[in-house]
């Protein structure tokens, strides 16, 4: 791994000219040059659109303005974000030759922060899957043993922080697309609250679910990132009326007196790897020995969280994926029918992963099977939602692997079930709409990163972090 | 309802459910900022949103809502907490491939309509949806299976909608026809929508069944895209005897979606009930539910213009009961209020009715005050004008807004006196006194028909001045005399 400044202190020494934007956005290149043809980060480098947003920003600080908080950080983009002119591919064919004509909105906060995208990483199909295996332009290698995966879906994202490209990432967490990566890649991933951040301009997948959020080398960076990028977007009406999240000021407060709890059923779950759940229980110990008050507490329902999941995301999918339907942007394959011409597109557009949730999800919403399936998934999701109540009236933040091993081998898990069970610590969040972060601690017997989850109730992002930061504190 | 009033067979029955879908009259689309306008070049009023490219989310038009619940309250709907929901089909018209609709939780449910006959229709739900873009299939027959290649313009896509949705309570064309044209006075009354039948703001689509009186329904046949009253009378009763010649037979009416065509008077299958899409359903995860306040139901109901029903109350409540039709078409031409009155003015309410009714369906006629109607209608009925002479005074009060009065004696109109008319009658009858001898014998069918004789010479010889009511009156008197 190079060591890398923190965005931080890029930031702090652009916008004090003591830095230019140019010197560290041409170093980063130069890594992402010297490795990413081994490791497959990016499906786009955008070099000279950020030299020239690099002398933008370099402008400005030369003319006395400010560039913003994030000045002259260079940022890999998940390449399911929308960003204006620049191809937008989702690692799908069936999006061949599309670009945007808008930013996301979070692109846009990026850019009036002086964040600089130097790319647009690599992800499962449209976000399906825990690997990054499942990209229509070949898998990202983990910078830790190019042997493994990176993670997923994220997993362009995770790799390009890890492996140096750049200081920060964004990427999209459904099921646990961020976190997941993190723990797989050594770095800090953040899912926020449902709402928290603006969707406008992610490629949706499951649109009850997605949040876009922050990848880092570490939890300052990861806070400050996610305070950029968060607040309420009119373009979004799912996004919450409420200002950018303020997370920074109070990261160090330490978490004397807090209330952790660890949650059993994932700690107990099955396929937890020894490695992990000994893991976990240090940081269980880090944080009581930092002041924090723990004990075990039970949220029964997430148990039927994977399977509910496995309803409502390709019930979603199969309807924010019917778009792709060849006749007006992307790919085409002709048919002398319409209908042909559908079945052959999406048949050649998308890869097995996308077929199969497609498959998954429309039969789940047919007539006859939607109170059986979507509607008990449904349900399940508000008991998730009331357990977690429960516990939250007990505990300030809850425990748990983020990911039940490390870092797993390129086609280990060629069983589509196999790759699900990666979720099983990450997807309750999701169903609730509650916040967690991954934070890495530590290594397994196999030296490969292993991450923890840190879980908050709706809009306890300032909490969740300070006991982020406190874990990260505890680990060196 | 009688099998006469239908137009059916003899022991023959139809009933008939409408959906009329109705585009809202609001600045902007349903979920973004690009414009509602009809007849702009196509696809100018595009953007992410409404062409739904990939990341765009909708964001709801509350105008739209307003305006959509303002529609149920109009209709005696409960307005109530409602959830969008998507409705899935692959086609080619919407470009997200899914339509946002209302599914089993609409904005408005369970309200009726008061028909100027006095028919109740109940109308089922009233809910909010994307109005969808506009193909236009080149070559071929016009349908999008033969077509060599079909163009799609989506200005029209994301224009916010209302679908109203009847129950079956209507029993013939004539009926249905009216419940129409009521709704769309409705509509156009609260500002709703500009309910443009012909450029496609409103559209009926009309469910059929028939039966032998006394036996169950038999399946119902769906007509779409109506998009006049005429059509919608014509497709009705044709599909209702297609059905019956079917029944007649010893066939089964198939359920089916089927198109009308005005040129051949005949209704064609569009799609069988075998092949319809499941639509899979499910709440829109891009958009929150809607949860009407008591107070913002309130708002609406204050803000509600006195409806068509109400105004024909209080008109025929005025005018005295055998004048519905007339009242019918005051309220329609929105002369209700200057009816109500020159009414109240005094005026005679029959005169002014028909005045209402023949005279002043013309460009200008909302401008006539109602003293002057009244002012009109007094002299009329003191015998100071004719019913001629009324008329050409009242044009010339649109045209001018002079006083009648004024208008009259400008145009050299003046009472022929009793004496006068009498005098003038006497030397008709003298000239011809065959005829006269016929009338004065004649049954009250011959004298039907020499009245218009002796009423043609009476005229004549007034040059157009006499009364024609009080010359009438004069000859039978004479006649019985």
């Amino acid at each position: 791994m190079s060591p890398v400044d923190t965005a931080r202190s890029t930031a702090a020494a652009v916008r004090a000219g003591e830095r230019s934007a140019r010197s560290v956005v041409e170093a980063h290149l130069g890594a992402i040059g010297e490795r990413d043809g081994e490791l497959h980060a990016f499906n786009l480098v955008t070099a000279d659109a950020a030299l020239a947003h690099a002398d933008e920003i370099d402008a400005q600080v030369a003319a006395g303005h400010d560039p913003g908080p994030l000045a002259g950080v260079p940022i890999a983009v998940k390449d399911n974000l929308c960003t204006a002119g620049v191809p937008t591919t989702c690692s799908s064919k069936i999006l061949d030759g599309w670009r945007p004509p808008y930013d996301a909105t979070v692109v846009q906060r990026l850019r009036a922060a002086g964040a600089v995208s130097v790319g647009k990483t690599n992800l499962d199909e449209f976000a399906m899957g825990s690997s990054t295996e499942n990209s229509a332009f070949g898998p990202t290698r983990n910078p830790h043993d190019t042997s493994r995966v990176p993670g997923g879906s994220s997993g362009g994202s995770a790799a390009a922080v890890a492996a140096g490209f750049a200081p920060l990432a964004l990427g999209s967490d459904t099921g646990g697309s961020i976190r997941q990566p993190a723990a797989f890649c050594g770095i800090v991933g953040a899912k926020p609250t449902y709402g928290a951040v603006s969707r406008y301009g992610l490629v949706a997948f499951a649109s009850s679910l997605d949040q876009i959020g922050p990848f880092a080398t570490d939890v300052a960076d990861a806070a400050l990132l996610l305070e950029v990028i968060s607040g309420h977007d009119p373009l979004d009406s799912t996004s919450i009326p409420k200002p950018p999240l303020s997370l920074s000021s109070t990261l160090q407060q330490g978490v004397e007196g807090l209330r952790v709890g660890v949650v059993k059923e994932l700690l107990d779950a099955e396929g937890i790897h020894p490695d992990v759940a000994s893991r976990t229980r240090a940081a269980l110990e880090a944080l009581e020995g930092a002041g924090a008050k723990i004990e075990e507490v039970s949220v029964p329902a997430v148990i039927y969280g994977l399977s509910a999941y496995y309803l409502i995301a390709p019930a979603e999918a199969s309807s924010n994926l019917a778009r792709y339907d060849g006749v007006r942007y992307g790919l085409r394959v002709d048919a002398p029918t319409t209908g042909e011409m559908y079945d052959r597109t999406r048949t050649a557009g998308f890869g097995a992963e996308v077929e199969r949730r497609i498959m998954l999800g429309t039969y789940a919403l047919s007539a006859g099977y939607y109170d059986a399936y979507y509607g008990k998934a449904q349900k399940v999701r508000t008991l998730i939602i009331r357990d977690f109540e429960a516990a939250y009236e007990r505990c300030d933040v809850l425990l748990s692997p983020t990911a039940p091993t490390t870092a797993f081998e390129l086609g280990a898990k060629a069983d589509p079930l196999a790759m699900y069970l990666n979720d099983v610590c990450t997807i309750p969040s999701n169903l609730a709409g509650h916040p967690a972060i991954s934070v890495p601690f530590g290594s397994g017997d196999d030296g490969l990163p292993v991450g923890v989850q840190i879980m908050a109730p709706a809009m306890g992002e300032a909490t969740m972090f300070r006991v982020a930061a406190a874990l990260e504190g505890a680990r060196a | 309802m009688s099998a006469a009033a239908t137009g059916l067979p003899e022991g023959w029955g139809m009933v008939i459910g409408l959906e009329v879908h109705c585009e809202l009259a609001t600045e902007t689309k349903l979920f973004c900022c690009c414009p509602n306008s009809f007849g702009d070049q196509p696809n100018a009023n595009t953007c992410p949103t409404c062409l739904g490219l990939p990341g765009s989310l909708p964001v709801l038009n509350e105008r739209a809502v307003e305006l959509a619940m303002r529609v149920g309250r109009a209709l005696a709907c409960d307005v109530r907490r409602s959830v969008f929901a998507r409705k899935n089909y692959f086609y080619p018209d919407q470009p997200k491939v899914y339509q946002v609709s209302q599914y089993d939780l609409p904005t408005n449910e369970h309200g009726h309509l008061d028909l100027p006959s006095g028919l109740r229709v109940g109308i089922t739900r009233a809910h909010i949806e994307e109005d969808t873009g506009k193909l236009t299939h080149v070559g071929g027959g016009g349908r999008i299976h033969d077509a060599s290649h079909s163009l799609v313009d989506y200005n029209r896509a994301g224009v916010p909608l209302v679908e109203i949705v009847s129950e079956a309570d209507m029993r013939s064309s004539d009926q249905a026809r009216e419940y129409v044209a009521e709704l769309r006075s409705i509509l156009l009354a609260t500002g709703v929508s500009d309910a443009k039948m012909e450029e496609g703001s409103m559209r009926v689509d009309a469910n059929v069944s028939v039966h032998r009186e006394g036996e169950p329904w038999g399946t119902r046949c769906e007509i779409k895209n109506l998009n006049s009253l005429r059509s919608l009378g014509r497709a009705i009763d044709h599909e209702a005897l297609r059905q019956i010649d079917l029944l007649d037979a010893g066939d089964t009416v198939r359920q089916e979606t089927r198109h009308w065509d005005e040129a051949s008077g005949r209704t064609g299958t569009l799609r069988v009930k075998e092949d319809a899409d499941d639509y899979r359903y499910f709440p829109e995860p891009d958009l929150v539910p809607l949860e009407p306040s008591a107070e913002d139901i309130r708002r609406i109901d204050a803000a509600l213009p006195v409806l068509p029903a109400a105004r024909r109350a209080a008109l025929a409540g005025a005018a005295g009961a055998p004048t519905i039709g007339a009242v019918a078409i005051a309220v329609e031409r929105d002369l209700d209020t200057l009816a109500l009155e020159a009414i109240t003015a005094g005026a005679d309410p029959a005169r002014v009715l028909t005045h209402v009714e023949h005279n002043l369906a013309v460009e200008g006629a909302q401008r006539v005050s109602a003293a002057h109607l009244a002012a009109l209608v007094q002299m009329e009925t003191r015998g100071e004008l004719t019913a001629t002479q009324a008329k050409a005074t009242l044009a010339e009060v649109v045209a001018t807004g002079d006083d009648p009065a004024a208008i009259a004696k400008a145009k050299g109109y003046e009472a022929m006196g009793a004496d006068a008319l009498e005098t003038l009658v006497d030397g008709v009858i003298a000239a011809h006194p065959g005829e006269w001898e016929q009338f004065r014998t004649g049954d009250d069918k011959a004298k039907g028909k020499l009245t218009g004789f002796f009423m043609g010479k009476v005229m004549q010889a007034s040059k157009g001045q006499a009364d024609g009511k009080a010359a009438t009156a004069l000859l039978r008197a004479k006649a019985s005399a």
